[in-house]
């Protein structure tokens, strides 16, 4: 099919202004008379608070406002963070504050917020604030948390345990009974930090006059925001504007609505000052929320040809110190877990365990990694217990293309049943296969081990759910000047959502991108929205905005038609104008637009006023997209030191609406990817003491440990649950990484008879494997 | 600012090719100067402690993390930021645009640092090999593009900037 903008490699419409310091992120918006926003925070994490004096602090000059929670209550209409997802798997409230209010969980948690001049004095005051702490006992690790006569990560809970569930189907314990294989294993995937380099912000501006509160805030979720913001500050929805700026990334922890979004915004209400905060680098490592804490103890069972029969076992999920979001990220990794295979039995029991830790909300992935890194632990076990290649038992266990829709006997978290309707997983292996040379691989293995070098290879696939419905708000109307507006409560962090926007509307309106400007993630255009998270703003915006030009198109051509007194089927909307065909006459949209706009007295073109329309496409089912991976890697005995040699993925995400930006998603998160496999570290000590606070101690990839050869490629399987046939991409990289080099680096390890249960894999790690069995 | 006036000083230097001056408190960094007292945003801070070089802009034709320098040692010198790249208001530089081409930025917050670091590499090196290019942005974070597209664009860039105008 021939198109002019979609489903093209169109130039970005926000490079220009990010290259040459012209964007506006939220720290680049300065209003005359801001005033400067620094937290106080937990140097514990567990302690009572017994006394806070804020008088030094209060007294300095500079120093505008010092807030307490007990100071902050009479503003409130509430004092805790309402925001967790609703699920009957819960088994306890931990609803945050916005500041510490008795006891303090988590190192970081916020106490006080001190309003300067600038950042460098209320910063300088924070070390006048005095609190007297009494430490408490602490839970540092999610396992223990549960074991029986743990300490309480809150003072007065009954016990650490948040969340439960069960997600099965099938009668594992038969499955099991008759198998002629069985393996298990006990499985971690470690804690991380998003990262995105922009780190959180915002800039609350009251407005005296119509006593409203502006906020720009670098959020994922602007409507949420604004909705907590009117339900904590008492206000109505009309008098708070939540506005996004560009965003410097996201990944995740920008959706969470955080305490210091109230604390800003009521300080600004209460000086009458814009006021500002911006998140530096060391809050970021104890502030916003990260993910991936989780131990699994799962097993497998196949028949004697490596056929599936059952999967079982328990997974315990780090949730940290509040419920910042959901047990979303423990039933994502459940649900990713089996999805990709033909699995007849499956039970997974499933707690969430509290801990003096940042709290826990999703980062790109989003529990899928998890999920797939035990599924492909346990075939490449499985694989070695038959002594059958590992891509052959994927082989025979990937739903087959002949399957779809494959309906899964699954159901996602709001309960509508998981159906897989597009997809050829087998072939997507077999060209990552082929794309990573794996059948020529044990040569290049032999040949290296002739040399004293140690080459592994490793693969994994995966099944990812995109596109969270129900819906995204998209509206489109044409303006009198005849630029064509589009409003939309997707909110971009960076991935070129206006681009992608402006690209389905141009297509049908015109071709020219340059004539639609795109106003997203503000309440002030959208009345509603739900924002980005979850892969899901090209699926559930762009259907939306598809469909919005589809009925503008429509009016466009009927008002024209009626302007140039010719047939609608004539006309064809070239750039700004609407043309006849084979004809030199034409109306431009500005033409167009003023005439539907109407005159006193005269009839309107089609009996209708304007050219506008707003579409909430509902689509509740998710639309999933998959992939493979192949890693090949190289280590160093001495060392201890991991090379990527070649990374092989192919994915498939349906139709690609701009293939660059597509590839571009699926190599960020390949690189995020490598991170969790060998580099992220979020450490803590016994204490719950974060030990890894900078870039220095905590390391992210750089350019330098990129893989030697990266090889991507795109299988299109269109879904049928959407117009243009597209599944989400942002997520897809990071899914299968871990686990492909986890099964790399323990195939190189072979010889030692090592085993790779937990990522990152460190050169410490990688040198015990071999000295366990060579040193003495 | 309120801080103590004993402390601040007048700070004048040349940015992007004009004289601009402000003063600062002693202990205001060159990153702060920058965006805040000549309003310069287009560097940015990541980490504030000399690692993921996003506020990298180059002083005196070296580059420097805007970070870890202070306002007043910048004092006489030329800075230059991702504002005065660009040939002029409506060019892009060979680098800016190869980045768009090749898909080297998606969010765009580290990019300026990248930009400027790359600027300073090809003043030294202008035909540079991959793996040192790879190497040249090895102090620069980006958490969305995987970098390969990056060295990709600064390899056709460099080629484009070595061929006679």
């Amino acid at each position: 099919m021939s198109t002019r903008t979609a489903f093209r490699d169109v130039p970005r419409l926000e490079d220009p202004a990010l290259l040459t310091g012209r964007a506006r992120f939220v720290d680049d918006i300065r209003p005359p008379g801001t005033l400067h926003a620094a937290f106080l925070r937990s140097p514990f994490a567990h302690a009572a608070i017994r006394a806070i004096d804020a008088s030094a602090a209060r007294a300095m000059p500079g120093v505008h406002l010092v807030l307490t929670a007990a100071d902050l209550a009479p503003h409130l209409a509430q004092t805790r963070l309402r925001v967790a997802l609703p699920s009957p798997a819960f088994r306890q409230t931990l609803d945050r504050p916005v500041l510490a209010e008795a006891e303090v969980v988590h190192v970081g948690e916020a106490v006080a917020i001190i309003v300067a001049d600038d950042r460098y004095l209320a910063e300088d005051a924070l070390a006048l604030v005095e609190v007297e702490y009494d430490p408490l006992p602490v839970v540092a690790d999610c396992v223990a948390a549960l074991e029986d006569g743990a300490p309480t990560a809150h003072q007065g809970a009954p016990h650490n345990l948040v969340g439960e569930f069960t997600l099965g189907f099938g009668d594992p314990d038969a499955a099991f009974a008759g198998a002629a294989v069985t393996v298990r294993a006990v499985l971690a995937q470690h804690r991380g930090v998003a990262h995105s380099m922009e780190c959180r912000g915002l800039i609350a501006i009251p407005d005296l006059v119509e006593d409203r509160l502006t906020v720009w805030s670098s959020t994922q979720t602007p409507h949420v925001a604004r909705r907590m913001l009117c339900d904590i500050l008492g206000l109505a929805e009309d008098r708070i504007r939540v506005a996004t700026p560009d965003v410097g990334g996201g990944f995740g922890p920008k959706l969470v609505f955080y305490p210091e979004e109230v604390a800003v915004a009521a300080a600004a209400r209460l000086l009458h000052r814009p006021v500002k905060w911006i998140e530096d680098r060391r809050e970021h490592f104890i502030a916003s929320t990260q993910e991936r804490d989780q131990v699994w103890d799962v097993e497998l069972a196949t028949d004697a040809e490596g056929r599936i029969l059952g999967l079982r076992g328990a997974m315990i999920h780090d949730h940290g110190a509040w419920t910042a979001r959901g047990l979303n990220v423990a039933y994502g990794a459940v649900s990713a877990m089996p999805l990709a295979y033909i699995v007849p039995a499956y039970r997974i029991h499933s707690r969430s365990a509290v801990t003096n830790k940042v709290p826990v909300t999703p980062i790109r992935g989003a529990g899928q990694p998890q999920g797939v890194f035990a599924m492909e632990r346990l075939l490449d076990r499985a694989a070695q217990a038959l002594g059958m290649d590992r891509a052959e038992i994927r082989r025979r266990n990937l739903v087959p293309a002949a399957a779809m829709p494959y309906a899964t006997p699954l159901r996602t978290r709001g309960g509508m049943q998981v159906v897989l309707y597009s997809g050829d997983y087998p072939r997507c292996m077999a060209e990552a296969l082929a794309r990573a040379e794996w059948d020529g691989f044990a040569q290049r293995q032999a040949a290296a081990r002739a040399e004293g070098r140690s080459l592994g290879i490793g693969l994994a696939n995966y099944v990812e759910g995109t596109g969270r419905g129900p819906f995204e708000h998209v509206s489109l109307r044409l303006e009198p000047s005849g630029r064509i507006f589009v409003a939309t409560g997707a909110a971009p962090m960076g991935q070129g959502t206006r681009t992608m926007l402006a690209q389905l509307v141009a297509e049908q309106l015109g071709g020219d991108m340059a004539n639609v400007e795109v106003s997203a993630g503000d309440t002030a255009t959208s009345p509603l929205g739900l924002g980005g998270f979850n892969s899901r703003q090209a699926v559930m915006a762009g259907t939306s905005a598809h469909v919005a030009a589809l009925r503008v198109r429509q009016r466009v051509l009927e008002v024209a038609a009626s302007l140039l007194e010719t047939a609608e089927a004539d006309l064809e909307i070239e750039g700004r104008a609407v043309r006849v065909a084979g004809t030199g006459l034409s109306v431009t949209l500005a033409e167009v637009a003023r005439a539907a706009a109407g005159l006193p007295g005269f009839a309107l073109p089609g009996g209708k006023a304007g050219i506008a329309a707003a579409e909430e496409v509902v689509i509740d089912p998710m639309t999933y997209a998959n992939g493979s991976c192949v890693a090949e890697v190289e280590l160093d005995a001495g060392t201890g030191n991991v090379t990527i040699r070649r990374l092989s993925f192919v994915h498939d995400c349906g139709r690609a609406l701009h293939p660059r930006i597509v590839d571009g998603q699926v190599l960020g998160g390949i690189t995020h990817g490598i991170g969790n496999a060998l580099f992220e570290w979020m450490g803590f000590d016994a204490e719950a003491q974060p030990v890894t606070t900078n870039l220095a101690e905590y390391l992210l990839v750089s350019a330098t440990e990129m893989p030697m050869e990266i090889s991507i490629g795109h299988v299109e399987s269109p879904t049928p649950l959407n117009p243009l046939g597209i599944k989400g991409v942002g997520e897809s990289g990071v899914i299968p990484v871990a686990a492909a080099i986890a099964s790399a680096v323990e195939d190189a390890l072979s010889p030692f008879g090592a085993r790779i249960d937990r990522v990152p894999i460190t050169p410490q790690d990688v040198v015990a494997a071999i000295l366990g069995r060579s040193a003495p | 600012m309120s801080e103590d006036r004993s402390l601040a000083r007048r700070v004048a230097c040349m940015v992007n090719g004009a004289p601009r001056a402000a003063d600062v408190s002693v202990r205001r960094t060159l990153a702060d100067y920058l965006r805040h007292d000549l309003g310069l945003t287009g560097t940015h801070l990541g980490c504030e402690h000399g690692v993921c070089g996003a506020c990298t802009v180059l002083v005196d034709g070296l580059a420097v993390r805007a970070c870890l320098m202070l306002a007043v040692q910048a004092e006489g010198c030329a800075v230059t930021t991702v504002e005065g790249i660009a040939l002029d208001a409506t060019t892009l530089h060979p680098l800016q645009a190869a980045f768009a081409r090749h898909h080297a930025l998606q969010c765009g917050f580290c990019t300026p640092g990248i930009l400027t670091t790359l600027l300073a590499f090809l003043a030294e090196v202008p035909d540079p090999s991959s793996a040192a290019v790879r190497q040249a942005i090895s102090g620069n974070l980006c958490r969305c593009t995987g970098y390969e597209p990056i060295i990709a664009a600064t390899l056709e860039a460099a080629a484009q900037m070595r061929r006679p105008a």
